[in-house]
């Protein structure tokens, strides 16, 4: 059933809404995708990554490069590179004129600086806070290494890829952003397979007993460290991924993309949808995301606050998200808070005894303290 | 041999800012393991008070004295920014403690609030806001009691602050109608203190010239680095302090206030903050970003000292900042003239202040591959857990 309503949705949302909306539908659902993989890695292993902007930047970098070469006639350089008197392209660009190339760079390459990152980190145990800290660190290096590179990777303006052409099509002209929008659904289905193979057999029990007791998976005789290793470099290569199809839905990739706050942003998408869920990441992140653009449409000064406040309430209030709270029984919860309970399946008559109450209410003390706090 | 001193002093200036930064910080997340993210914006608040300060003085005080008013801009941020910092402990952290991660998350939620009300605060919205909470906490009192001890009581306590947090914005709304009221305090914009003339010239020492703003700021570093040591190391609530980071539940068996010595802790580490941001102040125009440029490199320093460790941070500042100048100025160029070209290029390549971060930050993480809990490890076995 939820099937059908996904392909129904895919089918008809392109024909029901503006080419705009659906083109931030698509950025949001892309964004789904880096979600997913931080829900993998925090939501199941317990790793919160503030540098997945790193990845995600890297991914969107290949595919942009790779679109500048594309457009052009044999023999030129991308424009930018008049404006640094370069010559001549340089090395690494080289491998972008192939597509297959491309195409594998897109998750290879962030696949392999996760691992190898990831790696170094998790060998020397270092973990908490630290890890976070650490990826943090990571992902300022590497905005600064973006951002000052002018002759080779056109620094802070970053590269467009909406003029550029791809089949003979504009990359952002309409039709091409529909075939974009199906592509991205596709993976972003494809992602969450992927995801759930990977947390339910015993790879994911792996994963979820590393999130809550390390030590005792390390004297169990498995090797946290190759567990930990893997999962981050399958998020570093979902990032990616995601990264490409944001940047030829946006039209452009610049460093902004690693700026240290887009990363936690990431991290507090699959907060709000729910961590431990799959569903609950993809959610997280186009809900909030539509939330972002709506708000900041209409009261730009305020989404700051909305945002600050999410944050605080997730980690007070909700701390396994709107779809942990809602699987836990949260609808059921509120309607007994409104003087509707829902009926008990055990012991009905136990429940509905008066003295069983009235013993029950002498022992719970009134929440009056709760409610002054 | 003056090269030398040149480098050393300007990687003096630049590591003391970064131990007076990352000292309120090492002391929150060493003692109490807590992650502020928020720390940049307390320092910002630091500096926004020393601008207010500034303008009080220009002001309504006789000129007189205007030199003084970063001396008294000291005092005033450390107050400022440790009871935002308390504000912060006894509304948020406190119900997080032993959660690391959460507090991460939420104290960034706490930097994005701060970052947002420095640019949007004018009068109208203070009003607006003070309304809010009084009314978010007088109208419980004023509804009947009983209405408390309901099984629906959660909602109607959500919906207390939602309806005071409405009447609170109505009311900015309303208000800032009014030309004078809607005027932003600060606003998005940089603004400039003005450092008085006493600290706008310049010492030579031999053949190294020496910013009076700059040692300034080294004599503040010294000066607060020996006020806290002191305070940890001999006042009795620091030996507190201290005895509850070994060991929570025994203190509190000996009768040790705990939560008073967290809410101390949290105040005199946000406190810190206030003092550096005053220190910043001095180094560049004041804005809302402020905090967000010194928070990764704080961090840095604290987890590169060695956490737990106020000798780790001192010396982990200090080598950063000798190290960036080094390699952001170019001036291991200048130290070696005849290097191989490759190297040379590649010294080259890095000596900007960005990509000297870039190279700075590698060999952190190098460094980590060795020593994993920094210069100075915490010893013993518990910290393994």
């Amino acid at each position: 059933m939820p099937w059908v309503l996904i392909v129904a949705a895919t089918l008809i949302l392109p024909v029901v809404l503006p080419p705009f909306r659906l083109n931030l539908l698509g950025r949001f659902l892309s964004l789904g995708i880096v979600a997913l993989g931080i829900d993998l890695i925090w939501g199941f292993t317990g790793l919160l990554s503030l540098g997945q902007g790193i990845f995600f930047a890297i991914g969107g970098y290949a595919i942009g490069m790779y679109l500048q070469l594309d457009s052009l006639e044999p023999g030129q350089l991308p424009e930018f590179f008049g404006l640094y008197g370069v010559k001549e392209l340089p090395s690494f660009w080289q491998p972008f004129t192939s597509p297959l190339f491309t195409f594998l760079a897109i998750w290879v390459i962030p696949a392999l600086v996760a691992g190898v990152l990831g790696f170094l980190v998790f060998r020397n145990r270092i973990k908490g806070v630290y890890f976070s800290i650490l990826t943090q660190a990571a992902l300022l290096v590497f905005f600064n290494f973006f951002n000052g590179q002018q002759k080779l990777i056109n620094g802070t303006n970053g590269l467009k890829t909406d003029t550029a052409r791809i089949f003979g099509e504009l990359v952002g002209s309409d039709a091409m952003q529909r075939w974009l929008f199906w592509v991205t659904v596709l993976l972003v289905v494809a992602a969450w397979f992927l995801c759930r193979w990977l947390t339910s057999g015993r790879f994911g029990d792996a994963l979820v007993a590393i999130r809550d007791d390390e030590p005792r998976l390390r004297f169990t005789g498995y090797n946290p460290t190759a567990y930990k290793t893997v999962v981050f470099a399958v998020a570093g290569a979902m990032a990616g991924v995601s990264g490409a199809l944001y940047t030829v839905q946006s039209g452009i990739v610049s460093p902004q993309f690693m700026a240290v706050p887009f990363s936690i942003e990431m991290v507090i998408w699959v907060a709000v949808g729910g961590r431990g869920t799959l569903i609950g990441a993809i959610l997280g992140a186009v809900l909030i995301n539509y939330a972002k653009s709506l708000v900041s449409e209409a009261l730009p000064e305020t989404w700051l606050f909305i945002q600050g406040g999410l944050f605080l309430l997730v980690v007070t209030a909700l701390p396994d998200g709107l779809v942990g709270w809602w699987r836990q029984g949260g609808p059921r919860q509120l309607q007994a808070m409104v003087g509707w309970p829902p009926v008990v399946p055990t012991y009905p008559a136990l429940d509905l005894d008066p003295a069983v109450q009235a013993e029950a209410a002498e022992l719970t003390p009134p929440p009056a303290q709760r409610a002054e706090s | 041999m003056d090269l030398l001193y040149e480098t050393l002093f300007n990687g003096l200036a630049i590591g003391s800012v970064l131990v007076l930064a990352a000292l309120g910080l090492a002391v929150v997340f060493g003692l109490m393991g807590v992650i502020n993210m928020a720390h940049g914006e307390l320092m910002m608040i630091g500096a926004y008070t020393t601008y207010v300060v500034q303008n009080i003085f220009k002001a309504s005080l006789p000129e007189g004295l205007f030199p003084i008013y970063i001396l008294v801009s000291i005092p005033i941020a450390f107050l400022v920014s440790g009871l935002a910092g308390l504000l912060l402990e006894k509304t948020v952290i406190r119900r997080l403690y032993g959660r690391p991660l959460e507090t991460l998350l939420a104290t960034w939620g706490v930097s994005l609030i701060l970052q947002q009300f420095v640019r949007s605060v004018s009068g109208a919205f203070a009003i607006g806001l003070v309304l809010a909470v009084v009314l978010g906490l007088v109208l419980p009192r004023l509804t009947p009691r009983a209405w408390w001890q309901q099984r629906w009581t959660p909602i109607l306590a959500v919906g207390n602050w939602i309806v005071s947090g409405l009447v609170g914005i109505a009311m900015a709304a309303v208000l800032g109608q009014q030309r004078a009221l809607d005027e932003p305090w600060f606003s998005a914009r940089n603004l400039d203190v003005t450092a008085p003339t006493w600290l706008r010239g310049s010492i030579d020492l031999g053949a190294v010239n020496m910013p009076t703003a700059r040692l300034f700021i080294i004599a503040l570093t010294i000066v607060s680095l020996v006020a806290v040591t002191w305070f940890l190391q001999k006042s009795v609530w620091g030996i507190r302090i201290r005895s509850v980071t070994q060991n929570r539940p025994m203190s509190d068996c000996l009768g040790i206030p705990t939560e008073k010595v967290d809410a101390l802790t949290f105040l005199v580490g946000s406190g810190l903050a206030g003092v550096a941001g005053v220190a910043v102040t001095l180094l560049g125009s004041v804005g809302p970003n402020l905090g967000g440029n010194y928070i990764v490199d704080c961090f840095m320093v604290v987890v590169l000292g060695g956490v737990g460790k106020l000798m780790g941070t001192v010396v982990a500042a200090l080598g950063i900042g000798v190290l960036s100048y080094l390699i952001g100025s170019g001036s291991l160029l200048l130290l070696w003239p005849a290097m191989p070209s490759g190297l040379n290029e590649l010294i080259t390549f890095f000596a900007t202040t960005s990509m000297a971060k870039v190279l700075v930050f590698a060999i952190i993480v190098v460094f980590l591959q060795f020593r994993p809990a920094g210069i100075f490890p915490p010893k013993g076995r518990l910290v393994e857990a």
